[in-house]
Parts: structure tokens; sequence; C-alpha cells
């Protein structure tokens, strides 16, 4: 059952309280999907604004085969993804992941432990709001791979559909996506890697 | 042959890594996750790591999105108003 369901159906009875409900649930979430894939604050607020159009004109079509959610993600990065190219963004590189390995492919320098800083510095929530804000550090595919499946939950072959890439390629993004922003929070706990 | 030979070899650090999101994910096929799993238990480095990767991934799970004005929402709201009556 999609949880947006009973939303759906006072949306197209042309209930206002369903779409304030809608703009609650998602806005904010679509607003940061947005700016991971175009960068600009002003140009994601656009890319929602268009989103929310197209619901509003396309809901009598949507036949719910798949969630709310992921058809509204997929609206959404269509645009996004138009405008990110009209932009023509420079793309942040694709560096390599960035542990490092001996000749071998032993640890050169092993993980330093996190669980003193973790405990003493970080608590969970400040955790969560560090990893949000070291997101824009990420390369763009790797974050907007992020979003989707660690945040949002999107299941990995929508995922796959959503951006136009393959599975194999999603999980190599979402697997540098994800040792990348563990090195940079080691960086920022100021421990050694 | 030898790619045969390879494969079946302990894993090494480098490689243990880069199963360790599909390991996460459960999506590791049986083979490769009892590789991983008996890699693990000889190296607390890669234990360490694998606990940070899911640390990582809880925080995400946990990262909210910024609070939006009330202005930024009442936009939109005009905007469907306009596309009801428009």
């Amino acid at each position: 059952m999609d949880e947006d369901a009973d939303l759906i159906d006072r949306l197209r009875a042309g209930d206002e309280s369903a779409f304030v409900d809608l703009l609650g649930r998602y806005q904010a979430r679509l607003l940061r999907l947005a700016q991971a894939t175009v960068g600009s604050r002003a140009v994601a607020e656009e890319v929602t604004q268009d989103t929310w159009l197209a619901v509003m004109r396309g809901i009598e079509r949507f036949e719910g085969r798949s969630s709310f959610k992921t058809w509204l993600f997929r609206v959404l990065l269509n645009r996004a993804h138009s405008a990110a190219s009209r932009e023509r963004r420079a793309g942040r590189p694709e560096q390599d992941v960035v542990e490092r390995f001996d000749a071998a492919g032993h640890w050169a320098a092993p993980p330093v432990p996190w669980s003193d800083q973790v405990d003493d510095r970080l608590v969970a929530s400040e955790l969560a709001a560090r990893v949000q804000s070291l997101l824009p550090q990420l390369p763009d595919a790797q974050r907007e791979v992020l979003i989707l499946r660690d945040i949002e939950h999107v299941e990995a072959d929508q995922v796959a559909a959503m951006l136009g890439i393959s599975d194999g390629n999603q999980r190599v993004l979402l697997h540098r996506g994800r040792t990348r922003l563990r090195a940079l929070l080691t960086d920022e706990m100021g421990v050694n890697r | 042959m030898i790619r045969r030979w390879v494969r079946r070899r302990a894993l090494v650090c480098r490689q243990a890594v880069a199963l360790m999101s599909d390991y996460i994910d459960g999506v590791l096929d049986e083979r490769d996750h009892a590789r991983l799993d008996q890699h693990l238990a000889g190296c607390p480095h890669c234990t360490e790591y694998l606990a940070q990767l899911r640390a990582t991934i809880d925080a995400l799970g946990h990262a909210e999105p910024e609070d939006l004005s009330d202005e930024a929402l009442d936009e939109l709201v005009m905007l469907y108003r306009q596309c009801r009556t428009g």
C-alpha cells in the first residue's frame, strides 16, 4: 500500500489541504535532491516548482505502478537533469576511492577507530548533520545515488532506472559515495584515516 | 585457470573493502559473503572499517532536510491555486 494513497485520492478530488500535506512531506526532500543535481539553490527551487506543476497536471495519469514517492522523484530528476545540462555545470572529477593499501592489498594506513570520537564528540544527531553538510563534497553522480538509496531508501533497481544507469554502475557509485563520505567524516573528526 | 585459482584465494583487505557495500545491502553472492566473513574474523582493521561504513550509512538515514520558510511553501500553494483556476 502506497503510504501516500490517501493524499493522492484527496489531491485528485481537488483538496488543497492534501497538496499542502504533500508539500510538507516532500518539498524539502525534493529541494535537497534537486540541489544535489543542479548545484544552484535558485535553479533547484525552479526545478521543484516545475515538478509540482507536473504533479498537478499529471496526477490523473499517475497509475500507481510505482509508489508516488518514486514517481515524484523521477519527475524531479528528469527536470533536474535537463536543467543541469542547460547550466552545463562544471562537474567535479570522479576521483577514485581514498583508502590506502600497499602493493599486496593490505592496509598501508589502517582506519583509526571512531568509537572515542563518536562517543565523546559526536552524538548521533550531530553525525547525521555532519554527513549532510559533507554531501556537497561528493562527485555529483555519487551524491545522487547516495541520497536516493541511503537517505530516501529508494530500491536499487528503481534508482538505476531513474538515473538511466546500469545496476552495476549504481552499486559502484553507491560504494564510492559511502567510502568517500566515511573518509570525509574521519577528516572532520580530526583523526587520521 | 589462473583466474579461477585467484578467485579461490582468501581476500586481501583491498578486496574486502570493495565488497562491503554489497555485503551491508545483502546483495553479495553466497561465496563472496563467506569469504568476507572469513576475512573479517581475522582482520580488526577491516572490521573497524565496516563498522564505520555502517555508521556513515546510519547517519545518512537520519539526515533531515533543512526546514523551509512559510513563504516558500506559500508560493507553491499559490501555484496550486493558479493551476486549479487556470
